[in-house]
């Protein structure tokens, strides 16, 4: 018999199709923290529901829950696909895979504006500095000088996703890097939690067109460069453990649904809520040259896009028949005095 | 056919009196505040019982540039544009010249004598009078003046022509809602101006109106206004949008009304979202997307919003995702003519998307039909699950239009081929998205929250099998894309018939659909009473019926009307039916005004010569 969860699922139930991605491509240690994610936290397949645009990394949605429903929309454009999905059925959790030309080249302004309306949807960038489905062009958050095979040198300043995220008052933003497979996996747990727009920006080496050791999105560069904000674990609500809080040296963030984010001090204390201090840190890392990872700013306090809307969290507007959707006869002859 | 015209001294003379059968134009400056002015007069001649249509010429400016707003009354009940102005009231002098040389002779020309200009026309009646005098004497803020100037006019029209007072003043407290100040305001120039006119001006034109019995029954409404109420009444769930002229008011007549009339029919909180997205890509983006998780989905947008929206109408089509779009047509291509009508996009709807993309279009013809397909337009979209396409104009959706009244759906919202847990529970074999079991080419649709574990689907515009898997082999592409047009000819059933108009002994055809209507209802008229009949018929959907191909059958000749240069709809016909090209004859017009009766007829007739 194999391990199943607690609800009853055994782990390949939440598999997808075998990856028809290069062996080795972060996309795929991704594609397996969301499998072990889901299982982990024991989510219904049917409960979810996935996005995607267009991309190597867009297509890895198809290799994780097939048992979930999923729309691989356009290069972009996964944002208002999302958006518009999101209100057929308010009960359901939305996991978003986008690649970094998706998000900051072709789609930059989908990206924002899902931001400011706080879509309850982890939204995950799996970012390697190039376009790997059209086989190794510049994305805009390749960095200045990077050299490509077929594309000389890059001239151009790069896209920060985290920064852009800021900037567009982004309700939980991390960074994480697809070679630590714990802190994605307890990110994305993290994510799943929070009633709001989540995103998370995971260097994700492409190993085919942009890994080589100098490139800030290969292998090399981040593991030799990754520098966490903190030791990162996330405990849901069911499973209300004891930890040892100790003053100046752990942190608790409670989520909307009850379970906690903890956060333990590695060199320096680092406050996520406080959205200046993020965009300091971010600076930081630019001036010592180093990958910060974790949670860099998140706030529980904002309403979602459902709430703004003020829709139903109990009956799914999809499931709402004729009766609560069509005015009633007599309504015809309002509408008729209304007019002239 | 051409308008009788009298010299001024005949008319006089004669004493004779053309009553409800004339154009009247008032001449402005865009931004001056005339609307209510133009609208008080329309709906006062409306509540007269005199058939009546409005149309706003306007530029695409906030202030500043002409206006020209003609209200048509006609006793026979024609509702098109008129070509010719029996009455102008100039009120801007950037076009005093130009309104001075567009009045028929023996017509009247009105002026507010702020306006210093020399008239050199003695074939026509000319009054002159105080709008700004009457606007001071009012009392009116001085913030206010301008606009008040523009109720003068109302007054001496009132006056001169026979409007009733009373009908006046319901109309103003309907435009107000009662409110007591602007009404009392508004009604003491129109009153004031009234009595000057009675004092000191002597009618010399034949124009007159009088009460008549010809709108029993009918309402007066914009074709936005229709289409959104008519989409509230079709459970519209979800609706994104792009502000865009002449579109715009259909989302802003759906946020402003959809709460009076949904709110109260479901405690649990909103059944429908409105988001006015960040641009049209978006718009349809965000439509798509909750088409496809199950709700009544819409956006509403104009040319330069379809052109972006082209990937994602290939995709709606491909992944199979019921979605409603109104495009309200303007001139382009390009910004083109911003502000005035067209029925120019109707070839790039029918292919919109690469590939081989078939769409499906109606033709709302007044502003009832605009209430119609607003909820029609979903049950088709959901049963057929594809995108539908309604396609109005700027003509009708946003001038008034005297109209029946709307009308309660007759038939139950059809959620087309949805299936949920029980469906699935019960269902022999596997289930795939894109199986054609009922071999009419229209698949099974789950949508997301259906807990069925085999329910789930992954939805791409990329190659899919029948259980939308991921496929790259040429078979199943082609097996699909077969079966898509199979769905297409099924879709023929579900669309609304053509409407036919036939006259005995009829010898030729007109096809024509949309805003048009009432220029070719009209036309055919005309050319009766120079003995050519023609049988009409008025598209009200693509692809076409089966009555469209009769229709053509039994014609030698028909004539395809439509308002852009290059024959749109003939185009589309000459492609469904290519052994009866020959019959076809394209007749065009597209100089950015609404279709008017006798130019239709005319070019018809120099066809037929
Ligand atoms: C409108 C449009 N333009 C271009 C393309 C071609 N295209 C496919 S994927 C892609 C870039 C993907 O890059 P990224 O999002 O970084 O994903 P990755 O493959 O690197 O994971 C492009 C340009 C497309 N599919 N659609
Ligand atoms: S090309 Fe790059 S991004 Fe695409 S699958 Fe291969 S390694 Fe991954
Ligand atoms: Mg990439």
């Amino acid at each position: 018999m194999a391990k199943v969860n607690a609800v009853g699922l055994e782990k390949n139930e939440y598999r997808g199709a075998p990856t028809t991605l290069c062996a080795g491509c972060g996309h795929n240690s991704i594609s397996n923290q969301i499998i072990q994610a889901a299982y982990d936290l024991s989510l219904i397949p049917e409960d979810v529901i996935k996005f995607s645009g267009i991309g190597c990394s867009s297509k890895s949605p198809t290799y994780f829950l097939g048992r979930s429903f999923g729309f691989n929309s356009l290069h972009g454009r996964m944002p208002s696909v999302a958006t518009g999905a999101l209100f057929g059925d308010a009960r359901l959790k939305a996991v978003a895979v986008s690649g970094d030309g998706d998000s900051t080249n072709i789609g930059i302004g989908q990206f924002k504006h899902i931001l400011r309306r706080n879509a309850p949807m982890v939204y995950i960038i799996e970012n390697n500095g190039v376009y790997g489905l059209t086989k190794g062009q510049f994305s805009a958050t390749a960095e200045q000088g990077l050299t490509l095979k077929y594309q000389g040198a890059n001239p151009y300043m790069p896209v920060d996703v985290i920064m852009e995220a800021l900037v567009s008052q982004a309700t939980f933003v991390a960074r994480s890097f697809a070679g630590d497979a714990t802190q994605v996996r307890e990110l994305i747990k993290a994510a799943l939690s929070h009633d709001g727009l989540a995103i998370l920006d995971i260097i994700s080496p492409c190993v085919t067109f942009n890994n080589a050791d100098d490139a800030r999105h290969s292998y090399g560069w981040a593991k030799e460069h990754q520098d966490p904000l903190h030791d990162f674990s996330f405990v849901p609500f069911e499973e209300e453990i004891e930890v040892e809080m100790v003053e100046g040296e752990t942190r608790r963030v409670t989520m909307h649904d009850g379970s906690s984010i903890i956060l333990k001090k590695l060199d320096e204390d680092y406050d996520p809520t406080n959205r200046k201090n993020a965009m300091d840190m971010i600076q930081q890392s630019y001036e010592e040259d180093v990958l910060m990872t974790g949670l860099i700013y998140i706030n529980t306090e904002p309403d979602s896009l459902l709430d703004m809307h003020g829709l139903s969290q109990d009956e799914p507007l999809n499931r709402l028949g004729q009766e609560h959707l069509r005015p009633k006869k007599e309504a015809i002859d309002a509408v008729n005095a209304m007019m002239f | 056919m051409t308008v009788q015209a009298m010299t001024k001294e005949e008319a006089q003379s004669s004493g004779e009196r053309i009553v409800n059968d004339f154009s009247m134009t008032v001449a402005t400056m865009n931004g001056s505040g005339s609307q209510t002015s133009n609208l008080t007069l329309l709906r006062a001649m409306f509540k007269m019982g005199i058939p009546v249509s409005g149309k706003n010429l306007f530029p695409s400016n906030i202030q500043g540039l002409p206006t020209w707003y003609t209200i048509r009354a006609s006793k026979d009940g024609y509702l098109a544009r008129r070509e010719t102005h029996e009455i102008i009231v100039a009120m801007n002098a950037d076009t005093f010249g130009q309104d001075l040389e567009s009045v028929v002779p023996g017509g009247a020309f009105y002026y507010g004598d702020h306006l210093k200009f020399e008239i050199n026309r003695d074939d026509i009646a000319v009054y002159t009078f105080p709008a700004k005098k009457l606007a001071k004497d009012s009392g009116a803020p001085a913030a206010l003046r301008d606009y008040v100037a523009n109720m003068a006019y109302v007054g001496v029209l009132a006056h001169m022509i026979g409007i009733d007072m009373e009908q006046i003043k319901g109309a103003l407290d309907f435009h107000f809602s009662g409110k007591e100040k602007p009404i009392a305001l508004n009604m003491g120039v129109i009153e004031a101006a009234a009595e000057w006119a009675a004092e000191n001006l002597e009618k010399q034109d034949p124009y007159y109106v009088e009460a008549m019995d010809g709108t029993e029954g009918k309402i007066m409404a914009d074709g936005n206004t229709a289409a959104a109420l008519g989409a509230i009444f079709g459970g519209v769930q979800f609706a994104s949008w792009y502000p865009i002229t002449p579109a715009s008011s259909v989302a802003e007549a759906l946020t402003i009304n959809i709460g009076k009339y949904r709110d109260d029919l479901y405690e649990g909180g909103k059944t429908y979202a409105i988001i006015q997205s960040e641009d049209e890509l978006a718009a349809i983006g965000m439509a798509l997307g909750a088409g496809w998780a199950g709700l009544r989905s819409m956006t509403s947008t104009s040319g330069p919003g379809i052109s972006l929206m082209t990937e994602f109408a290939g995709l709606a089509y491909y992944s199979e995702t019921p979605v409603v779009i109104w495009d309200v047509q303007r001139v382009g291509p390009s910004t083109g003519l911003p502000t005035r009508t067209a029925q120019g996009d109707i070839t790039q709807v029918a292919f919109l998307g690469h590939g081989d993309t078939h769409n499906i279009m109606l033709f709302p013809a007044c502003a009832q039909e605009c209430f119609e397909f607003g909820w029609k337009a979903f049950d088709i979209a959901e049963r057929v699950q594809a995108p539908v396409f309604v396609m109005s104009d700027l003509d009708l959706g946003m001038n008034q239009w005297m109209t029946d009244p709307f009308e309660y759906p007759d038939v139950d919202m059809d959620r087309g081929k949805v299936v949920w847990e029980q469906d699935l529970e019960n269902w022999e074999g596997r289930y795939g998205r894109y199986l054609d079991k009922d071999g009419d080419g229209i698949p099974y649709r789950t949508v997301p929250g259906n807990k069925h574990p085999k329910s789930a689907w992954f939805a791409r515009g990329t190659g899919h099998d029948e259980y939308a898997a991921y496929t790259e082999r040429g078979d199943d592409w082609e097996h699909n894309m077969e079966r898509l047009i199979k769905k297409y000819d099924t879709a023929r059933q579900y669309l609304p018939e053509s409407d036919i108009f036939e006259k005995e002994g009829a010898t030729i055809g007109i096809i024509a659909y949309g805003s048009t209507h009432p220029a070719i209802e009209e036309a055919c008229d005309k050319l009766e009473e120079d003995d050519l009949k023609a049988d009409y018929l008025r598209l009200r959907s693509y692809p076409f019926r089966d009555e469209v191909q009769e229709f053509i059958q039994k014609h030698d000749k028909v004539y395809v009307v439509e308002m852009n240069r290059d024959g749109q709809m003939h185009q589309l016909l000459s492609l469904a039916y290519p052994e009866m090209v020959n019959k076809l004859v394209s007749i065009t017009k597209h100089d950015g005004l609404p279709l008017n009766a006798r130019w239709t007829s005319e070019a018809i007739q120099a066809e037929e010569n």
